[in-house]
């Protein structure tokens, strides 16, 4: 194995981030994502998921402690990162096809090679057939695509997930969470996710990571040993409930604390 | 479509319900033409002074929208340097606000005095009479960017070229238009009153204000009312050309933009 393959694509040593007056939001974090990882932060509200996120890309720094992106600062990592927000976050004044194609615009890729990447993405997320469409004329499930496509337009090595399916309705969000994991198949990259969702967390996940609030702190990580592929059936097998119930049991515990 | 043609009908017979009512007054107080002429003799003033008219309204309808063009440019601008930071806007926002708030008729005889009498003189007053409604929306538009997208943006290494060009401004358009919108009423009342004061050069030649003006020391009452109907014409096409040009640069994206019918 070659040295660079060992070094991990996050790591957090002793972070800590507080905001303005003091209120420590997350503290003494000591985090590493290994390549080819697919980590779920979940946790109660206020315990930080979302800022370690935004440490992670490098939208706001720490206030004490190191981050290594694939051994660099997060903002020279930057172009190998991409973010996907809670909301799809598409431009309304851009077709679909414009706005999967804009993170090759912005970073000023050859229209050859956006025209050809933008129109695979779409293929890959089932859109070819609204690529001239505007977001208003999308349904949820499409526009939250259409937000994929973009951010894997980029060719990331790590994908950032930021609650993407919580507007959306369980029904689409069980296909979304399908979707993900076979771009992810295809497509070779370290997710890190934030959810709510238990369930979620366990179908998507190779680890999670529990979160407890006030500051937040790891309160646990655990691996979820289940086989890839995952699909739809893998939701009503024993081990999978088994292990639903023990992620949930770990995050009551982390409220109580 | 058919709720187009039934919004103007109904426009239409609210119009001759007071046609009617106009000449039952004058029948009834029995008042005399040169307080209240009637509709016939407006419609014929409207006719025998038809040139004039028209020349009053071309010289109306290019000041106010010079000014409103010139509201619309600067208007702009000044929202791109407010947009930059709040301690700008802090700073002189209150200076928009006194731009709303003195009375443009107090200023009139100031401005007509630095640049004088005619067009250029009226043209500036509508102007600055104009300018406030572009600024406040227009920053407004330009502000209320979703912080997500920003973030979007910053993930990509976006220069701020790219910032205000691909995401703040296109993201600000349909907020321009509400003070377009705005504006180009206040325009035309800035320019219809500044004629009041400037309004010509030359005796006999001036804008809607300027005849308005006239035509009431000369006891011209049937042409006055024509030259306020053709006022209202002339505020009435500026709404509809607005609207037309938001709908035309809108309607595809934005939602308020979309025709009612199809909802």
């Amino acid at each position: 194995m070659s040295a660079a393959s060992t070094v991990p694509q996050v790591e957090f040593a002793a972070v800590t981030k507080s905001y303005g007056t003091g209120r420590v939001v997350l503290d003494a974090i000591a985090l590493t994502i290994q390549k080819g990882e697919f980590v779920s932060i979940i946790g109660p509200s206020g315990c930080g998921k979302s800022t370690v996120l935004k440490l992670i890309s490098g939208l706001t720094p720490p206030t004490n402690g190191t981050i290594r992106i694939d051994g660099m600062t997060p903002r020279d990592a930057r172009e190998t990162i991409s973010f996907i927000f809670q909301d799809a976050t598409l431009l309304p004044w851009r077709t679909v096809r414009d706005n999967v194609g804009l993170g090759l615009e912005l970073e000023r890729a050859g229209s050859n090679r956006r025209k050809k990447t933008t129109a695979a993405l779409l293929e890959l997320v089932r859109l070819q057939d609204v690529a001239e469409a505007y977001p208003r004329e999308l349904s949820g499930g499409m526009k939250m695509r259409a937000s994929i496509a973009r951010a894997l337009a980029t060719n990331p090595r790590l994908l950032l997930m930021d609650e993407p399916f919580a507007a959306l309705d369980e029904m689409t969000r069980d296909r979304m969470n399908e979707e993900l994991l076979r771009l992810r198949a295809e497509q070779k990259w370290t997710g890190v996710f934030v959810t709510h969702s238990v369930a979620e967390a366990v179908f998507l996940s190779t680890r999670i990571v529990v979160l407890s609030p006030h500051p937040g702190r790891i309160h646990a990580s655990f691996q979820v040993d289940l086989p890839f592929p995952r699909t739809a059936l893998l939701r009503e097998l024993p081990e999978f409930e088994a292990l639903v119930a023990r992620a949930s049991h770990v995050l009551r515990e982390a409220l109580v604390q | 479509m058919r709720r187009h043609l039934v919004t103007v009908a109904n426009a239409a017979a609210v119009f001759a319900a007071l046609v009617v009512l106009w000449q039952l007054i004058l029948w009834i107080f029995k008042v005399p033409p040169y307080m209240l002429p009637s509709p016939w003799a407006v419609a014929k003033a409207v006719v025998a002074r038809f040139p004039s008219l028209l020349a009053s309204l071309a010289i109306t309808a290019e000041e106010s929208l010079g000014g409103l063009i010139a509201s619309i440019v600067v208007g702009v601008l000044v929202a791109l340097i407010f947009a930059q930071s709040r301690w700008v806007r802090r700073m002189l926002y209150p200076y928009t606000i006194l731009l709303q708030t003195v009375p443009i008729i107090a200023i009139a005889p100031l401005i007509l005095m630095w640049i004088g009498a005619g067009a250029p003189a009226v043209t500036f007053i509508a102007f600055v009479i104009s300018l406030a409604p572009v600024i406040a929306n227009t920053t407004q538009g330009l502000i209320s960017v979703d912080e997500n997208l920003v973030n979007l943006f910053l993930m990509h290494n976006a220069s701020p070229a790219q910032l205000l060009f691909k995401l703040r401004l296109p993201h600000a358009v349909p907020a321009l238009f509400v003070g377009i919108r705005i504006a180009s009423g206040i325009a035309l009342i800035g320019a219809i009153t500044g004629e009041l004061y400037a309004g010509s050069s030359r005796v006999g030649e001036g804008g809607l204000g300027y005849s308005i003006l006239y035509a009431s020391t000369q006891l011209q009452t049937d042409y006055l009312f024509a030259l306020v109907f053709a006022a209202t014409v002339l505020g009435f096409s500026f709404i509809f050309a607005v609207m037309f040009l938001e709908w035309y640069f809108l309607h595809r994206w934005h939602e308020s933009a979309r025709a009612p019918e199809t909802e």
